[in-house]
C-alpha cells in the first residue's frame, strides 16, 4: 500500500514538511519515488498567481521541443527557475537531465480572452508538448497551470530530497498546499506519468489503493473530455471523475461521493433526494469505482478533501491545528509534523463521508 | 417390398418395446399425444414340448402388443412420455442415428419441416462455457463474502440520459429536479420472457406470472416477466401485479385491443413495453400459431378467429429505424403518458451494430432498451430451416454493440439486454454474469423456464414438438387434457427456487472479483483459452 499525504496551511510551507510527513510513514515500496504538487505558491512564485507555470522533467532536446511549441502557440517566458541540484554518488535517484519550472505569459491574442478559453489553451498546449515528448522519449510534462508546481522523481524520497536540496527549509520555494506521495507504480513498469498525483486544470488527486473499475471508468472517460488520457494508472480515473463532476457538470463536491460510491438502492430509496440519486446512478454508473482506496483531492479554489471507497478498506486520518490541516495515511505522519495538535479531534474518514478542508481551515464532514 | 415407403428405420426415434415386461396396462398408448404408438396384435410362432421327453410341437398364437406407427404424420418425437408412464420399464424411444426423416418428410409432404425448440445442428461446446472469470481479487483488493456482503443487483430498464442532459438545477448547494427525465425502472438483471399465451398453455403462462409475483413479493428478487405477444388476462391487467409485467407488442398486435380497453382500469402501470421486431430462434420467419392451438380462450384473449395466426416478420408500416423510433416508440410512450419505458427487441444480426448506433443517436430520448436475441433462443413453432440455418450467435454481437456504444461514449444510455440460449447448460447465473461483463446491462431467458416447468425437449432433436399443439407435458398446447398434466404450483415453485439459487450464484460470481454491484462492462475479469475468440471479444487470452 502506498502512503499519501497532504498539507494545507494558512502560512506558506516548505516541501521539507511534506518529506518529513511522508518519511515517517514509509514502509515497503514507499521508498520508490517522490512526487509532490505545490499549489497556492509563495516565495519566488508569489507574484505570478495569474500566470501559467510549466513543470517538466526532460532532456535538453525535450526542453527545445517544449520551447518551440510554446513559442509557436505564442507563450512568452517571464521567469524560469531550475532547482539547485546536489548530485552525490550514493544517492538512490534516477534523475532526468533537466527540471524546468517556467512562468509564462499567455499569447497576446488571449489578452482579453475569457477564462475558459485560456484554460482550454493550457490543456491543449500541454497535450501537444506531451505528445511531442513521447514521440522521441525526451521527457515528461506534468502541469501547465497558474500557481501550480509539480515534481515527480524515481528513487528514495530522502535521497530525492537531498538531490533537490529540499531538506533545507527556505522561504524561496513554498506553497500553502502540498500533496505528496512516495511510491512509483511498482505493479508494472515504472512510468513517471503513472505516479500520483494526477493533475488537470487546477484539480489534483492522489490515492492509495486500487480501482478495479478501471476499464469501465476508462471506457467512458476517454470520450468525455480531451484531457482525459494517458490512463497509465487506474487512479487517474479518480481525478477525471472529479474534474468531470465538479468542473464539467459544475455539480457541488458532495456529488463526487454519490457518483463514485453510490448509496445502495435500498438506502437511497427512502431519502428526499432519492430521484436525484437514482438519476445520477443511471447516468454515471460507468464512473462508479470499486476496490480499496482512499482519495485526497484538491480543487482549483484550494479546497482540500478526502474520501474513501464504500467498504473503507484503506486507512486515512485528518488532523488539524488553527493554521494547518494535514491528511495522511497513518497517524505517525501527523504526529511528526503536527505534534501540538489536539489528537482527539483527528478524523478517521468513514466510508460514507467526504472530509473537506476549506481555505479558512474549517473542517467539514459531509455525510453521504 | 415397397422401397419408397417410409419405414421404421427412416424415423428419428424407434420405439424399443419389451413385451415380456409389458402388462398391457395401456398407459403408454393413452399418454402418447402424437398417437405414435398403438395397440396391435402380432402372430407368434412357438415350439413347445409338454412331454417329459422332447416331442416338439409348433404353436401359433396371436398376442396383443404395443406398436410404433410408421408414417410422416404420427412419427415418434422421442419425448419419452411412454417411458415415464410405464410402470414396468417395458417401453422407451431410442434415437435412430440412421434417420432419414428430414428427406422422407419433405419428399412426401412437399412442405417445409416445422418444429419447435432451438437450433439443433450445433450443440457442441458453447463460447460462454469457455469464458472463465480469471481475475480473482486477493490481497490488496479482497474478495467479498457472498453470504454476508450486501450486493446491489438492479439494472436500468428505460432511456438513460447522459449526466449533462439530466434536468438538474442547483439550489443551495444541492441538485434538484427541474423537469422529468425519461422513465427508468430499476429491475433485476434477468427478465423472463417473452412467450405468449397461445404459444404456451394458459397454465404455463400463469405459472410464470405467479412465480414472478412471488419472487417480487416474497423473495425480494425484483424480476420482471415479458408477456409475449398474445394478450394478457384482463384479471392481471387490472391487478396490482401488472407492475411486474412487461407488455409486448409484435407485428400481429394480438391482444392489444384488450390491453387498451383495460387501461382506464389499471391500478398499476406495466413495468415496460417491449416492441418485438424479431427473435433469435427464427429471424425473418415471423410468428406462427397454428389454428389447432387457437382454442376458444386464445381467440378471445387475442381478439381473433380460429385460424392460423401469423405474426409477420415485418411490422406493417415500419420501414426504417427512424420510422420505428417516431411511430411506435412515440405512440407507446404517449399511450402511457411517458411513464412506462418502451424498448425494442431484435434478432441478433450482422447488422445489429448499425441499428444500435442509430438508436443511440435517438434524438427523442424515448428508446428505453435494446433487447438482442441470439440464434440459440427457443421458439414454439418455426420452419426447421430457420431454426437451424438462420440467426447470429449472441456473444460476439452483444460485445460488438457494447463496443459501438463505447466508441460513441454512450454506453448505458440505451440499456443492452441479451438473450438466446442463456442457461442452456442449466446455469443461468454464470451466463448472465459473463454477458454483463461483456457489456450487457441485463439478460433475458425463456426456454429455460419451460424446462424448469417440465419440458422434456432438448437441443438434440428430442421432442421439439411445440408446433404441433400436442405438447406432452401441457406447456405448449391448448388441449385441455394435455394442459391438465402441468401442475401450475409445482411449475411456479421450480421457477422460484431456480431464481433463488441463481441470485445466490450471481453473488458467488460477484464476490471473487470484489464487486458489490453488477459487473457491467467488466470484461477485464474474463479470460478465454482460444486466442481467436479472445481477440474477437477483446478479453484476455489465457492458456
Amino acid at each position: 500500500m502506498c502512503r499519501i499525504g497532504a498539507i494545507k496551511s494558512k502560512n506558506y510551507i516548505h516541501p521539507s514538511k511534506a518529506l518529513t510527513l511522508m518519511r515517517s510513514m514509509q514502509k515497503g515500496h514507499d521508498n520508490s519515488g517522490f512526487a509532490m504538487v505545490m499549489q497556492d505558491l509563495g516565495g519566488r512564485f508569489a507574484n505570478y498567481k495569474e500566470l501559467p507555470i510549466l513543470s517538466m522533467a526532460c532532456t535538453d532536446e525535450g526542453t527545445k521541443i517544449a520551447e518551440d511549441i510554446l513559442h509557436d502557440v505564442g507563450f512568452s517566458r517571464i521567469m524560469q527557475w531550475n532547482p539547485d541540484i546536489n548530485p552525490q554518488p550514493d544517492l538512490d535517484i534516477e534523475p532526468m537531465p533537466d527540471y524546468i519550472f517556467q512562468v509564462l505569459h499567455y499569447p497576446k491574442s488571449y489578452k482579453y480572452a475569457p477564462q475558459e478559453e485560456k484554460e482550454e489553451l493550457l490543456v491543449e498546449t500541454r497535450l501537444r508538448i506531451r505528445e511531442a515528448l513521447e514521440k522521441t522519449d525526451d521527457g515528461y510534462i506534468y502541469s501547465l497551470w497558474p500557481d501550480v508546481l509539480t515534481l515527480k522523481e524515481i528513487g528514495d524520497p530522502t535521497d530525492i530530497g537531498t538531490y533537490f536540496n529540499l531538506w533545507e527549509e527556505n522561504e524561496d520555494f513554498t506553497a500553502r498546499i502540498i500533496t505528496a506521495q512516495c511510491r512509483q507504480n511498482t505493479n508494472y513498469d515504472i512510468v513517471r506519468y503513472a505516479a500520483h498525483q494526477f493533475f488537470l486544470q487546477g484539480y489534483t488527486a492522489l490515492a492509495n489503493g486500487e480501482n478495479t473499475f478501471y476499464e469501465k471508468n476508462k471506457n467512458i472517460q476517454q470520450s468525455l473530455y480531451k484531457g482525459y488520457l494517458g490512463f497509465e494508472s487506474d487512479s487517474q480515473c479518480f481525478l477525471y471523475t472529479l474534474h468531470y463532476i465538479h468542473k464539467m457538470l459544475k455539480w457541488p463536491l458532495s456529488y463526487y461521493k454519490h457518483t463514485i460510491t453510490p448509496l445502495p438502492f435500498e438506502a437511497a430509496q427512502n431519502r428526499e433526494d432519492a430521484e436525484i440519486l437514482r438519476n445520477i446512478r443511471a447516468a454515471l454508473g460507468n464512473l462508479e469505482i470499486n476496490g480499496p482506496n482512499t482519495i485526497i483531492g484538491v480543487l482549483p479554489d484550494g479546497t482540500l478533501f478526502n474520501t474513501c471507497d464504500a467498504k473503507k478498506l484503506r486507512p486515512v486520518v485528518v488532523g488539524h491545528t488553527a493554521d494547518t490541516a494535514v491528511i495522511a495515511s497513518e497517524v505517525t505522519g501527523l504526529n511528526e509534523i503536527l505534534p501540538e495538535r489536539d489528537w482527539t479531534t483527528d478524523i478517521y474518514t468513514n466510508e460514507r463521508e467526504t472530509v473537506v478542508i476549506t481555505n479558512d481551515l474549517e473542517v467539514q464532514r459531509l455525510q453521504q | 417390398m415397397k422401397v419408397n415407403k417410409i419405414s421404421r428405420d427412416d424415423l428419428d426415434w424407434k420405439i424399443a418395446y419389451r413385451p415380456d415386461r409389458c402388462t398391457l396396462c395401456g398407459k403408454c398408448v393413452a399418454a402418447c399425444p402424437f398417437k405414435s404408438i398403438e395397440v396391435g396384435v402380432e402372430k407368434r410362432r412357438k415350439v413347445i414340448s409338454d412331454h417329459f421327453t422332447p416331442e416338439p410341437k409348433i404353436e401359433f398364437k396371436t398376442i396383443p402388443v404395443i406398436r410404433q406407427k410408421v408414417n410422416e404424420y404420427e412419427f415418434c418425437s422421442g419425448c419419452g412420455i411412454c417411458e415415464r408412464v410405464c410402470p414396468n420399464e417395458a417401453i422407451n424411444p431410442e434415437r435412430n442415428s440412421d434417420s432419414r426423416l428430414g428427406a422422407k418428410y419433405r419428399a412426401t409432404v412437399a412442405d417445409p419441416y416445422k418444429r419447435g425448440g432451438r437450433a439443433n445442428l450445433s450443440t457442441g461446446e458453447r463460447t460462454l462455457d469457455k469464458i472463465r472469470v480469471g481475475r480473482i481479487s486477493q490481497m490488496t483488493d479482497p474478495s467479498l463474502d457472498a453470504l454476508r456482503h450486501t450486493f446491489d443487483m438492479l439494472a436500468p430498464f428505460g432511456r438513460v440520459l447522459p449526466a449533462g442532459e439530466m434536468p438538474f438545477d442547483i439550489q443551495n448547494g444541492k441538485l434538484v429536479m427541474n423537469d422529468a427525465p425519461p422513465k427508468v425502472n430499476w429491475i433485476y438483471p434477468i427478465v423472463i420472457g417473452d412467450m405468449s399465451i397461445g404459444a404456451l398453455s394458459w397454465r404455463m403462462w400463469e405459472a410464470m406470472a405467479i412465480a414472478t409475483a412471488y419472487l417480487n413479493e416474497e423473495c425480494g428478487i425484483p424480476i420482471r416477466m415479458c408477456s409475449g405477444e398474445g394478450g394478457v388476462p384482463v384479471r392481471l391487467l387490472k391487478s396490482k401485479y401488472l407492475k411486474y409485467t412487461i407488455l409486448q407488442i409484435a407485428s400481429g398486435h394480438f391482444g392489444w385491443n384488450r390491453i387498451i380497453n383495460a387501461m382506464p382500469y389499471m391500478q398499476e402501470l406495466p413495468a415496460g413495453v417491449l416492441i418485438k421486431i424479431g427473435q433469435g430462434a427464427k429471424p425473418g420467419d415471423g410468428g406462427l400459431l397454428q389454428a389447432k392451438k387457437v382454442a376458444p380462450h386464445i381467440s378471445e384473449i387475442r381478439g381473433v378467429p380460429k385460424a392460423d395466426l401469423l405474426s409477420p416478420p415485418n411490422h406493417q408500416g415500419l420501414y426504417s429505424i427512424e420510422e420505428s423510433v417516431q411511430k411506435m416508440f412515440l405512440s407507446f410512450n404517449a399511450a402511457f403518458k411517458f411513464q412506462v419505458p418502451v424498448s425494442i427487441k431484435v434478432a441478433a444480426s450482422s447488422t445489429s451494430v448499425s441499428v444500435y448506433n442509430n438508436l443511440l443517436r435517438d434524438p427523442y430520448n424515448i428508446v428505453g432498451g435494446f433487447f438482442m436475441d441470439g440464434i440459440n433462443g427457443g421458439t414454439g413453432a418455426a420452419n426447421e430451416i430457420s431454426l437451424d440455418h438462420t440467426g447470429h450467435p449472441i456473444v460476439s454481437k452483444l460485445r460488438d454493440c457494447y463496443n459501438a456504444a463505447v466508441h460513441q461514449g454512450k454506453q448505458g444510455q440505451i440499456p443492452l439486454w441479451a438473450g438466446g440460449g442463456l442457461g442452456q447448460n442449466w446455469n443461468l447465473a454464470a451466463d448472465a454474469f459473463k454477458m454483463m461483463a461483456l457489456g450487457a446491462n441485463g439478460v433475458f431467458t425463456g426456454k429455460l423456464m419451460l424446462q424448469l416447468a417440465g419440458c422434456v425437449g432438448n437441443d438434440k432433436g428430442k421432442c421439439n414438438a411445440c408446433n404441433t399443439g400436442l405438447c406432452p407435458v401441457g406447456i405448449c398446447t391448448q388441449n385441455p387434457a394435455l394442459v391438465k398434466r402441468l401442475d401450475i404450483d409445482k411449475a411456479a415453485e421450480h421457477i422460484v427456487n431456480y431464481f433463488i439459487s441463481t441470485d445466490y450464484e450471481l453473488k458467488k460470481m460477484l464476490a471473487p472479483i470484489g464487486n458489490s454491484s453488477l459487473p457491467v462492462g467488466r470484461s477485464d475479469c474474463l479470460i478465454y483459452e482460444d486466442k481467436a475468440v479472445a481477440d474477437r471479444l477483446n478479453i484476455q487470452y489465457s492458456c
